[in-house]
């Protein structure tokens, strides 16, 4: 991989560790708020690109493993297990096993087919949420932050940054790793041809599926940082414009790039943020209406942003070379 | 359990059905014919029941508003394939997906821009309200025997046209050869305009035969949209026969099961483990259908003969 | 006489009403080079499909090695030194020539759930892929992405990743499509080269090619295989001289 790739990466956590001295010296704590929120939504877009990126698997229900997460969380904090070491295994196994079981059914078929059955299989487990009258239905139910038996304070707002921080930290750089292994060549070939991956003699379908399974389940950790966030869970988290959305962000800064997505959550939910501003500074109450902007900027992005974010950079910052990233 | 409750449930399973297939039609076509995923199928629900509700207040008349949205709705389809959509043949099914989805999006906002964020009510003409009772002691509304009509008349048209029209055989031919269409010196984009614009309408007229049933508001197709989905993963892709088979069967399905399978449950746990099960499973049928289905034929029951 | 590497008994397969495979009957003898020709549409490809496990057949069995291989999948197939090479070049274009067939030395080197050392670095992958590409004489190439070498260089490249699966037998759809003179000689070499070390099925529209190569040659007519025998009495055959003629081939059987 790129060098340069890492020294971007690098800069990039870097500017995120330094947020929460800065908000704390200009005295401006919800930006630590802001970006811990980014974080969050980086972890989940993080993990989708090693499959939409890296693999090749078009996935439109991937919020929904977020939403696992989430309601795992939330379940036991709902029947007073609040022991995060307790949360973290089961958020993280379910969404394993539901990743799993998807997985298993999706990967059978390709294309078109692939895209609608994960997002009709994301829709199934966004209907059952609702269905969960006993934890709030359709309206959802509060959550309490998970307990780590003194070692770490949830309800300190830098030390739950820090988390955060270290789980994208880390996340990047195991999938960093995992891209460059032998499983990581597997997939990556696959999403090229699979039947040449095939013919010289793997058997590609079980390691898709692993890889399926292991974004899956990255994103169940962003879904139990996700309710530890709001202190609150519903069947939101689910709706299949989420899973839009983090297919956005992967695009956004660049497929298969991993810190591109990082990049493109940023980007993605500051625009979500700082859009309706400033179209109401430009005209009253067009604010409320920042969507009609939005949707242009997603379909010019696909249309003419190739590469995202991450091409940007490699356009503007880096130039020499020239021959890979385009 | 009631017989006739479960009998009426059945024909409200049917008239769903139709619904699902007005718009799995369109879908399934495009899909078939120019290899496209488009998102924004569901938006098109929604401007056919906004445009009827719109026309129906001008003219006063419940038939003269559709008369006039049937047509405006068409443009408006034709209008969406050769702005937008057209650029997207060509790209690959992860674009077309997130720009049909930044579609949503900015049609979403116009419709809340136009009509406002507030849900609409076009009620029924007095002639349209009564029930009929085809089977003795079972009143049924006569609107919904109409959209089963109507559903089941455009079922029959689409397979007229697909099965025995030179313009039907152009749409068979387009699905599994566009150089060979062209080479015939037809004009492939307006054949694509024409029949998108079709599918337009289907999906429209399924907007506006919802609209008096539930209210009219903003991003109303998109939970069908997805259940269109199911049902063409379920019939095949391009397939409009599996596409109906399939819709009926989802309809039905999704129906008889909200109403019966709580009932059944309490046959085998406590009626408080049903009562919570229950929806929950039932709320899951459809989808686990679509499974079952898919281990034993994972290019859905009727899988089109070409690639 | 030693049993067939590969033998082929009652192979059938139809799309619709269209047979491209029909009742097949086919041994492969270990280390022969064994040509299969026909007119277009003979069922050349589809045959290559159904023996390396791409396309399922509609009857007839086919033992590999004295296994009977009919219900195994590709990647099983290649596992047990079964390898095939693509009419249209299937090569990772992005990756370079040394990465290329580096994974297809990875594939027979036990599982790749291995997640956390670098591929790109593993002399265990790298030094049989160098080896190999050496030999091939790519050796200088070996960095270049993929998609940079020329087409002769692809078609080399393609042959290599089947070679590095360790293969006993090769199937070779067309080794020398789209070639230029030169490119198609160089390659003629290649083959001649691997010869006798394995076993090759090879499908080619090349007639001088395949009479150079051949050891013995089928015809192949829709589906069915109307001649087997060497080369010169492939040329002598009346039968295959019927089923060509009046096509540009007939010229190139009876004048190669």
């Amino acid at each position: 991989m790129d060098r340069r790739q890492i020294w971007l990466s690098l800069a990039t956590l870097a500017m995120f560790a330094a947020v929460p001295p800065l908000t704390v010296i200009f005295d401006q704590p919800f930006y630590m708020d802001m970006i811990a929120r980014i974080m969050v939504f980086a972890i989940a877009a993080v993990s989708l690109d090693l499959i939409l990126g890296h693999g090749g698997m078009v996935s439109f229900g991937h919020a929904v493993y977020m939403g696992v997460g989430a309601y795992a969380v939330g379940i036991l904090s709902y029947y007073g297990l609040d022991n995060g070491f307790l949360q973290i295994p089961v958020a993280l196994g379910a969404s394993a096993l539901i990743g799993l079981v998807f997985g298993a059914m999706s990967l059978r078929t390709t294309g078109v087919y692939f895209i609608m059955i994960t997002l009709a299989f994301a829709q199934m487990l966004y209907f059952l949420a609702i269905s969960l009258e006993e934890f709030g239905g359709d309206d959802g139910m509060s959550s309490m932050r998970s307990e780590f038996g003194g070692v770490i304070d949830m309800y300190d707002a830098m030390q739950f940054y820090y988390v955060i921080f270290v789980v994208l930290a880390l996340v990047l750089f195991g999938l960093h790793r995992l891209v460059l292994s032998r499983f990581g060549m597997v997939i990556r070939a696959a999403r090229s041809n699979d039947r040449r991956m095939q013919a010289v003699g793997f058997p590609t379908y079980r390691y898709k599926l692993a890889a399926f399974t292991l974004a899956s389940t990255i994103c169940g950790l962003a879904g139990v940082l996700f309710a530890n966030l709001n202190e609150f869970v519903s069947p939101d988290v689910m709706h299949w414009t989420h899973s839009g959305e983090l297919m956005v962000m992967v695009i956004m800064g660049g497929m298969g790039t991993l810190i591109g997505p990082v990049l493109g959550a940023t980007a993605f939910l500051l625009l979500e943020e700082y859009l309706p501003q400033w179209m109401e500074m430009a005209m009253t109450n067009a604010g409320e209406h920042w969507a009609i902007i939005m949707g242009p900027i997603l379909i010019a992005i696909v249309l003419f942003g190739r590469g995202g974010i991450h091409a940007l950079f490699a356009a503007t910052i880096w130039r020499s070379g020239g021959k890979r990233n385009g | 359990m009631d017989t006739l409750l479960l009998l009426e449930q059945f024909f409200n399973g049917l008239q769903f059905g139709v619904m699902l297939f007005l718009i799995a039609a369109g879908l399934t076509l495009v899909f078939g014919i120019m290899d496209m995923v488009n998102l924004a199928h569901g938006s098109l629900v929604m401007i056919g029941a906004y445009l009827a509700t719109t026309f129906i207040g001008w003219t006063g008349s419940f038939l003269g508003g559709l008369a006039l949205a049937i047509p405006a709705t068409f443009a408006v389809g034709a209008l969406v394939e050769v702005v937008a959509l057209r650029t997207l043949y060509r790209r690959n099914h992860l674009e077309q997906v997130l720009a049909t989805f930044g579609l949503i999006l900015f049609f979403n906002e116009i419709v809340r821009i136009i009509w406002g964020p507030i849900s609409l009510y076009s009620g029924l003409p007095d002639y349209l309200t009564g029930q009929v009772e085809i089977i003795p002691g079972a009143p049924y509304p006569v609107f919904r025997l109409i959209i089963i009509a109507v559903g089941l008349a455009v079922a029959g048209i689409i397979y007229a046209i697909v099965a025995h029209t030179r313009l039907g055989m152009l749409i068979r031919a387009g699905a599994s050869n566009n150089e060979m269409v062209g080479a015939l010196g037809i004009n492939i984009k307006s054949l694509f305009t024409f029949v998108f614009a079709l599918g337009a309408v289907f999906a429209g007229l399924a907007g506006m035969l919802l609209g008096p049933l539930t209210s009219v508001e903003p991003g109303i197709g998109e939970p069908l949209l997805i259940l269109a989905f199911v049902v063409i993963i379920i019939g095949g892709i391009g397939s409009i026969r599996g596409a109906f088979i399939a819709a009926i069967l989802v309809g039905v399905v999704d129906t008889v099961g909200r109403v019966a399978l709580p009932v059944l449950l309490r046959a085998f746990v406590t009626d408080a483990a049903a009562d919570t099960a229950g929806p929950a499973v039932a709320s899951m049928l459809i989808y686990i259908l679509m499974a079952a289905i898919l281990v034993v034929r994972p290019q859905g029951l009727f899988p089109a003969r070409t690639g | 006489m030693a049993e067939p590497i590969l033998q082929i008994e009652g192979l059938a397969k139809s799309f619709g009403s269209l047979v491209a495979t029909d009742d097949l009957h086919l041994d492969i003898e270990q280390g022969e080079i064994h040509a299969i020709i026909g007119p277009n549409g003979a069922g050349k490809t589809t045959l290559i499909a159904q023996l390396s496990g791409e396309l399922k057949s509609d009857s007839g069995r086919v033992r590999f090695a004295g296994r009977d291989i009919t219900t195994l999948s590709m990647p099983a197939r290649s596992a047990l030194g079964l390898a095939r090479s693509f009419q249209i070049t299937s090569i990772f274009p992005d990756f370079s020539a040394l990465d290329n067939v580096a994974l297809s030395v990875q594939a027979h080197a036990g599982h790749s759930f291995r997640f956390w050392r670098p591929a790109g670095r593993d002399p265990g992958l790298r030094a049989p892929a160098r080896k190999i590409l050496d030999e091939i004489g790519l050796g200088s190439r070996a960095d270049e992405p993929a998609a940079n070498l020329s087409h002769g260089e692809q078609r080399q490249l393609e042959i290599a990743m089947a070679l590095a699966t360790r293969p006993s037998l090769l199937l070779l759809d067309e080794p020398m499509a789209g070639m230029g003179r030169d490119e198609s000689a160089k390659m003629v070499n290649l083959l001649r080269d691997l010869k006798g070390r394995h076993t090759i099925v090879l499908i080619e529209h090349d007639m001088d090619a395949v009479f150079a190569l051949a050891d013995r040659i089928t015809v192949l007519v829709y589906g069915r295989a109307i001649a087997t025998g060497a080369p010169g009495d492939i040329r002598a055959n009346d039968e295959v001289r019927a089923a060509y003629l009046g096509t540009e081939t007939a010229q190139e059987v009876s004048s190669a």
